[in-house]
């Protein structure tokens, strides 16, 4: 792997991104129009607000990152780039990771206008820091990253890339907390709950609204995650093949 | 002892789709040379380039480029490949896409901006690669692998849908680059541009049934023109099944 071609990866891919500004526009505003949407509706109740608008910061980059980048990589091995690259100095994990720093930045850019939305506006509240729901919004954006990556290498076209949305998103998104807590689930659903990786994003954002102090609790279930963003990237990098029939 | 050829290949099988479309194919191309790969479409001219720059799964035979394994890691940095079909970022304008590719090489924009003027883009530099015409995007392409002043430039029928001019021109940097020592494979599936080589591969039903200079094709079919010395030579095939 070599730092100075991961960079120019990285800046190849923020370069095409910031040259299409109505995803650029979309990326930045459709998660806090959406927020305040759930603001609104929830308007009675400011403490349920509390835990579903949290989880959405969330939830909003790990959807982008997905869509994201399983469109972007897609569009590499099919357009011919990807093949091309092969041929060049570019190692498959300076093309994973470019992706990973490009679209990080992508995704803290989107948390930081949802979040400042929400926690100024529209009277988010949290008991403990700011920066550790930045931090749980980052490291799920990768997470994201990671099974757009690894989906990418099973789909031929965009549209089935899209079509893997309700399966590999959807059903964390409905297990995760978002919907209903966990732990008032049907006791086999608890289990599959607690076998997806976007589970532990929210436990650990629930750490940082209850607590004043950063617990320990929220680091395992952070720690939880960034395994499964390891674990998916190496298996995404995987499906990156030099040669190919 | 001859020089160590630049491309090296021996015995060359290769199956796409289960499907055998390189039958046990072998041939040295020399250093300082532009060697024309011609044959019909389907014939397995991208499946062979695709054997040289390491992309293509083989199923036996060795093929050697500058002395090493085809696609090895030494390679990437003196072998460039221009694909069939313009492998551009549609995305990002000419300058962006052409500056990339120089940059993974070391190379900066200026000389990015000097490829560019070469393939004569130069007053498209600003424009979005997916808003191209089809030989604009081939040139562009083709402009990513020239900023890099390889040793082995393999290029997959670069001329396909350009105009004449421009297609004078591009053979002429070819010899130039040639001249100063770089290796060439062009596949075309034109006749026309295979006098332009210093040596010409016909491919037919996975074999090469032709490797030899222009000159002596011609001489040794006794033709006016390769096109007739191919017909002559796939002909004298076909009789003596
Ligand atoms: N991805 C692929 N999978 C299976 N078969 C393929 C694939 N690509 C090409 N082929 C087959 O391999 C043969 C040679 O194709 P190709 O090398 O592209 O020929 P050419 O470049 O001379 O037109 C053709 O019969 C084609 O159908
Ligand atoms: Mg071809």
């Amino acid at each position: 792997m070599s730092p100075r071609i991961t960079f120019i990866t990285a800046g190849r891919i923020l370069r095409q991104l910031l040259n299409d500004h109505r995803t650029v526009g979309l990326v930045l505003a459709v998660p806090a129009l959406i927020i305040a949407l759930i603001s609104a509706i929830m308007d009675e109740a400011p403490q349920v607000f509390d835990q579903t608008g949290l989880i959405l910061l969330a939830a909003f980059p790990f959807m982008l990152m997905f869509m994201i980048t399983s469109i972007t990589l897609l569009r590499e091995r099919t357009g011919g780039t990807l093949e091309r690259l092969m041929t060049t100095p570019t190692g498959k994990l300076d093309l994973v990771v470019g992706y990973a720093i490009a679209f990080g930045t992508a995704a803290a850019a989107q948390t930081a206008v949802a979040a400042t939305v929400a926690f100024a506006f529209l009277g988010l509240d949290t008991a403990g820091p700011a920066w550790a729901v930045f931090l749980i919004c980052i490291v799920t954006s990768l997470l994201g990253m990671a099974l757009g990556l690894f989906v990418s290498a099973f789909a031929t076209t965009e549209f089935q890339a899209i079509q893997f949305m309700p399966v590999f998103v959807v059903p964390q998104l409905f297990l995760c907390g978002l919907i209903w807590p966990a732990d008032q689930m049907a006791g086999w659903l608890q289990g599959v709950s607690d076998a997806l990786p976007l589970t532990y994003a929210v436990k650990a954002l629930t750490e940082v609204r209850l607590n004043p102090e950063v617990t320990a609790d929220m680091w395992t279930d952070l720690a939880v995650v960034a395994g499964a963003v390891v674990l998916a990237t190496a298996l995404g990098a995987a499906t990156l093949r030099r040669r190919t029939d | 002892m001859p020089p160590t050829p630049a491309i090296a290949v021996t015995d060359l099988v290769v199956e796409r789709g289960k499907r055998p479309v390189l039958t046990g194919v072998s041939t040295e191309v020399s250093a300082g040379s532009v060697t024309g790969l011609l044959g019909p479409s389907g014939s397995g001219k991208t499946t062979f380039i695709r054997a040289v720059v390491g992309t293509q799964k083989v199923k036996g035979g060795t093929v050697t480029v500058l002395g090493e394994p085809a696609g090895s890691k030494p390679l990437r940095g003196r072998v460039a490949y221009v694909t069939q079909d313009a492998s551009i970022y549609r995305d990002l304008s000419v300058k962006a896409n052409v500056a990339y590719f120089a940059a993974l090489y070391g190379r900066d924009r200026r000389e990015a901006m000097r490829a560019i003027e070469r393939v004569g883009m130069g007053d498209h530099a600003d424009k979005l690669a997916g808003n191209l015409s089809g030989g604009q995007k081939t040139r562009t392409s083709l402009a990513c692998a020239l900023v890099i002043e390889p040793e082995v430039l393999v290029l997959d029928e670069p001329t396909v849908g350009l105009d004449p001019v421009i297609r004078e021109e591009l053979w002429d940097q070819f010899r130039e680059l040639a001249a100063g020592g770089a290796t060439l494979l062009v596949s075309s599936h034109v006749m026309d541009e295979a006098d332009r080589c210093d040596r010409l591969l016909l491919l037919r039903e996975g074999r090469f049934i032709a490797d030899d200079t222009p000159a002596d094709l011609r001489a040794a079919t006794g033709a006016a023109n390769l096109e007739a010395a191919f017909l002559h030579l796939i002909r004298e095939l076909e009789g003596a099944n």
